[in-house]
């Protein structure tokens, strides 16, 4: 059982949520940044998902939350090697630029 | 009592340090503030009771993904004031849309309630007397032993495209297997004699000499036994 109520915990992650949504319209251009939001998305995502697990007694709930960690992490790392090589490519990590690919 | 001030503590420091990520002008504090938002969800995974994602937020998180945030960002020579342009232009804009957002996941969260029978469709009931390790333990190496796999799977999937992706080829140093010239090679070496007692001398191998390198090779160091025939 949580030990203050279930909608405190959903707040606060629905704060990070729109922080995160906010952090990717402030910061068009760095890419770097950007992959921090989608980071402080997903572990809004699993905020919610332990809170819910924690108040009803349901463990799948903490298990899911593992498994979004693990495609986080996968993530996080495939963007930044994405990142490294257009860097290595252009000079800059313009995201603004990328559509230059576009054929 | 102390735990819910805790709760509120952790709280506020991880919405402060999420702010800070989003607007900080350098990089390199944005990656530091992401490190503090991690260690104050996993304070607060504790205080939920998850005691083993908390440990792996704080274990993979801090010292897997956000170490390697930080060393991109230190090895990219990137000119962030020149990133920052339009950073007021779009302000306005991502307000308003985080605003209505934020305030169409109040609604939702004021206007629903638990099922009557939610604790009857529970999938795993937490079980008495075992610390939550054991318990995820139990569960996911048995009902989610194949999401477990994939799991794994992924992450082969994202170590190996990160891998290709930044491996960054020189042939010039790098001596590959060359099949065609493997296999269109001719054995010219033939079998001597020897006179028995006398054992061989380097002379009496016939070897033939290796051909001449077509154009002069590069002045590099270790360069001396480095163009032999034999590939």
């Amino acid at each position: 059982m949580l030990a203050v109520g279930l909608a405190h915990y959903l707040v606060v992650g629905a704060i990070l949520f729109v922080l995160g949504v906010f952090g990717i319209f402030m910061n068009r251009k760095n890419v770097i940044v950007i992959l921090m939001s989608v980071e402080l998305i997903l572990l809004s995502v699993n905020l919610n998902l332990v809170a819910f697990s924690a108040q009803l007694g349901d463990l799948a709930g903490q298990v899911f939350a593992m498994f979004i960690l693990t495609v986080a992490a996968a993530e996080a790392a495939i963007g930044l090697a994405i990142v490294v090589i257009y860097f290595r490519n252009r000079g800059t990590i313009e995201v603004e630029d990328v559509s230059t690919l576009k054929g | 009592m102390i735990a819910a001030l805790a709760f509120y503590v952790f709280a506020a420091v991880l919405v402060a340090s999420a702010v800070m990520v989003v607007t900080s002008r350098n990089p390199v504090h944005s990656v530091l503030y992401l490190i503090l938002a991690f260690f104050n969800a996993a304070a607060l995974f504790l205080l939920a009771g998850a005691e083993f994602l908390a440990m792996i937020l704080v274990i993979v998180y801090v010292g897997a993904v956000a170490v390697l945030f930080l060393f991109v960002v230190m090895m990219l020579d990137i000119d962030f004031s020149q990133l920052r342009e339009g950073f007021q232009r779009y302000a306005p804009f991502g307000a308003v849309v985080g605003g209505i957002l934020f305030l169409e996941l109040l609604l939702v969260l004021g206007a629903w309630n638990f099922a009557p029978d939610a604790g009857d469709l529970r999938l795993a009931p937490v079980p008495e007397g075992v610390s939550n390790t054991e318990a995820l333990g139990r569960l996911i190496y048995t009902d989610y032993i194949f999401l477990f796999q994939a799991a794994g799977l992924i992450l082969l999937v994202a170590m190996i495209g990160a891998i290709v992706l930044t491996l960054r080829d020189k042939p010039a140093h790098s001596r590959r297997q060359d099949i065609g010239a493997q296999i269109a090679r001719t054995s010219i070496l033939s079998m001597q004699s020897p006179a028995p007692g006398q054992g061989i001398t380097r002379e009496s191998i016939l070897r033939p000499l290796p051909p001449e390198p077509k154009e002069k090779p590069k002045p590099v160091a270790h360069d001396g036994h480095g163009h032999g025939g034999h590939h």
